[in-house]
């Protein structure tokens, strides 16, 4: 879509940017990536009152034009970078009239680097309730800008916004905040001379950022190291001196414009909350009440969606496999194609949810006490406040929780988040461990009221918990900081959640999933699916003819034969093949090729294994009959003992082995997609089944 | 005198800082020479804190706490 004027929208974080940007644009907004980074890029359209288009950048929020984190990094670059298809024509700034004075630090910045820019005055209406007293005419004229209240929730003042981008300048007609050249006047006025820098404070910024600047050459940015080193240029030296210049000026600014209430509102609605959800007792046991609730909700409202997922993907391959004409083509769209496509689908439910949720405790700034309570017990293992919420989100499915370790901004306790939230108990482990539960131990209570099975389920779970704890611990030692550690943050005032925000975050985190992890996991399935529909040789022919031959079909019914055909054929594919291969490794830890075909199938998503184990054993129907499955399983004779197959020692070595294994292609792609360096998702891969041998091993010979 | 000293409900003015870097993020936030910090809360396991500085809350740890002398 062509747009006329490109308008980057820039602000704090908790100033109500993100609804600004939707009351700005309405529906009309895609989602992308900035080139070359997984920072979420949100575009979206606007119709000024002169009949032009306005296309509108949502930048992530921060505090300053000098990054914390990922995120953050983009926002210079994209303010900075000329004549791209990103470099924005207009800035608005969003204030928290609230909070004037930490706002106004990063609109200097933006100003200094003259592009025209407008401020929207946020929150009015709270200011005027704090007893702010703010002369925005006098403001502006000082400032030399356009300044615009606004009410993003009440959607006020978004007309006369409008009208004021279409009105605004070509050229920056603010007024200089601070002088810029003192602050390292030689680096400033090489820069510039240079690199053709048009204005002092980006040259300045390029001597603070260059490290990171995606625009720069490498050897543009070794030529302003060289500068640096030449000019004795300290780059933390050089920021303090330029933020306390800022803050001077913001003061002399406000001075005569803003009038604050001497009293202290102590007593404010947001403290008497605090003083209960941070309580020393309630505030956990409020907490965990939340992640119950949580939990409890991501399990059940989930089920009925997702069952109604499953059976529309049922219809399709039934209506497909209708349609079409038979043949490996149909087989491979159907069984294949459809099947890795529902696959991805089904997790829509759960995604959705826990986003909605981690929205609402965001939006609420529920999610910035959460942190503050935990950090103190997360940081001695190696994690962070911030850590608590995808590795409880783990609890339901790693893949969002993975998606929602970026507002980690230390990149060590991310990666460590990263790296341990799939040993987390989800929700694709549930039915391989009742199966293997219900085959193995007894459903009796003990001590009266703990049922057995209800015990060992627990157990796994608990389990899960304590291996991410001492894996996050072990990998504090050898991951490398990059940057220090620090806990800077604001609590913001508690709000109510805007429920238009939730709804597009659910919305938007469920389509990133989809064409994300959806293209992964359609292959990883078709070549599964080509692995177990496919043989070598002309193994397959021969089981077909051997079948033909009259003493198998004048004494089997049709059934039961088409049930041995493919039994004997699963067994002669290559993932059969592949079974016999990985025998030998896998037969210290207690596991047959049939077991082995259910392991590499199970590759590209846990629950696969009941599906194949119903194949193996080939049972009637699908894999929703657990029941016979389990039968099935329990009468399956070991050939070498004339023992059961499934002995307890077995079915909990199969446990270990996937509570520990990595078999989830969905969150082997989020992972690379959140890192962008396949390295973390392969050592995460190889530790974990290293782990999961090694817990598998150990079980099995203490069981056996 | 450093901030972490500082019970909840006392105030302090900041005077300097220790921590160059720890510094330039804390003056970002508003946390400057001159403030006045508040200690509005301490979190149930006694780390971090939460101050009110240049009219809103901010957590920081105990160990950057003790990085702002107060006057």
């Amino acid at each position: 879509m062509k747009a006329d004027i490109r308008v980057a929208l820039v602000g704090n974080p908790n100033t109500g940017k993100s609804t600004l940007f939707n009351a700005l644009t309405g529906l009309n907004q895609k989602i992308g990536n900035f080139p070359g980074v997984t920072v979420d890029k949100k575009i979206g359209y606007s119709q000024l009152p002169d009949g032009r288009r306005a296309e509108i950048i949502d930048l992530p929020g921060t505090y300053s034009l000098y990054p914390k984190s990922r995120d953050e990094s983009i926002v210079f670059s994209v303010l900075a970078e000329k004549n791209t298809d990103l470099t924005p024509d207009l800035v608005i700034v969003i204030i928290d009239a609230t909070n004037l004075k930490r706002n106004l630090l990063l609109y200097t910045q933006v100003a200094d680097l003259k592009i025209p820019v407008i401020i929207a005055l946020n929150m009015m209406d709270m200011a005027k309730k704090a007893g702010i007293g703010i002369e925005i005419n006098k403001l502006a004229e000082k400032l030399g800008v356009p300044i615009i209240p606004v009410s993003a929730r009440k959607i006020e003042g978004i007309d006369e916004l409008k009208t004021a981008i279409s009105y605004a300048n070509k050229f920056a007609l603010q007024q200089d905040s601070i002088d810029v050249n003192s602050i390292a006047p030689g680096i400033i006025e090489s820069i510039s001379k240079e690199f053709g820098a048009d204005n002092p404070y980006f040259a300045l910024q390029l001597a603070h950022q260059h490290e990171t600047l995606k625009f720069l050459t490498p050897a543009q940015s070794e030529r302003i190291e060289e500068l640096e080193k030449e000019h004795g240029f300290h780059t933390q030296k050089a920021q303090a001196s330029e933020t306390i210049a800022r803050y001077n000026y913001i003061n002399d600014l406000l001075y005569d414009t803003v009038k604050t209430p001497v009293t202290a509102h102590d007593e404010s609605i947001s403290n008497k909350i605090d003083k209960v959800l941070t309580h020393r007792v309630f505030g956990f046991v409020i907490f965990i009440g939340v992640l119950l609730f949580m939990f409890q909700s991501i399990f059940a409202w989930s089920a009925y969606p997702m069952s109604l997922i499953e059976d529309l993907f049922v219809w399709i391959q039934g209506g497909l496999r209708h349609v079409l004409p038979t043949g490996p083509l149909a087989d491979l769209l159907i069984d294949g194609v459809v099947a890795g496509l529902s696959g991805v689908m089904v997790f829509i439910p759960q995604i959705a949810i826990l986003f909605a949720f981690i929205s609402i405790l965001e939006d609420t700034g529920y999610m910035s006490r959460v942190t503050f309570m935990m950090d103190k017990i997360m940081r001695k293992v190696g994690l962070n406040g911030k850590s608590v919420v995808p590795l409880i989100g783990g609890f339901a499915c790693a893949v969002p929780s993975i998606m929602s370790t970026r507002t980690i901004e230390n990149w060590k306790d991310r990666m460590i988040t990263i790296m341990v939230t799939p040993l987390v108990a989800c929700s694709a482990r549930l039915p391989v461990y009742t199966l293997l539960i219900a085959l193995v131990v007894p459903n009796k209570n003990v001590w009266w009221i703990f049922n057995l099975q209800g015990l060992a389920l627990t157990g796994m779970y608990v389990l899960s918990l304590v291996s991410a704890v001492i894996v996050a611990y072990v990998m504090k030692f050898v991951l490398k900081a990059r940057e220090r550690g620090y806990f800077i943050m604001e609590l913001p005032v508690y709000r109510m959640p805007r429920w238009s925000n939730v709804l597009f975050s659910m919305y938007e985190r469920a389509k990133t999933f989809v064409l994300e992890a959806g293209k992964v996991i359609i292959a990883v399935s078709v070549i599964l699916w080509v692995l177990s529909s496919y043989g070598p040789g002309d193994r397959f022919k021969n089981i077909e003819q051997k079948y033909q031959q009259p003493q198998y079909t004048k004494t089997m019914t049709s059934d039961s034969l088409k049930r041995v055909i493919s039994t004997e054929k699963l067994e002669n594919s290559y993932a059969g093949v592949l079974g016999h291969v990985i025998e030998p490794v896998i037969k210290p830890i207690g596991f047959d090729w049939k077991i082995g075909i259910a392991l590499i199938t199970s590759f590209a998503a846990r629950e696969v294994f009941v599906g194949t184990m119903a194949t193996i054993y080939s049972v009637d129907g699908d894999a929703d009959r657990i029941d016979s499955v389990q039968d099935k399983m329990r009468n399956a004779k070991n050939p070498n003992t004339g023992g059961p197959v499934f002995t307890l020692a077995v079915a909990f070595s199969l446990m270990m082995f996937y509570a520990f294994a990595m078999q989830c292609a969905s969150t082997v792609a989020v992972v690379y997609r959140e890192t962008k360096d396949w390295r973390w998702p392969a050592t995460q891969f190889l530790y974990m089944t290293v782990l999961a041998y090694g817990a598998a091993f150990l079980v099995y010979h203490l069981l056996k | 005198m450093t901030l972490e000293e500082l019970g909840v409900g006392e105030t302090g003015i900041v005077k300097e800082f220790t921590d160059l870097e720890m510094s330039v993020k804390l003056m970002e936030m508003g946390c400057l020479p001159g403030e006045a910090v508040r200690v509005s809360r301490i979190a149930p396991l006694g780390d971090p804190i939460a101050i009110h500085v240049s009219g809103y809350q901010l957590s920081l740890r105990r160990f950057e706490a003790s990085t702002i002398i107060l006057q």
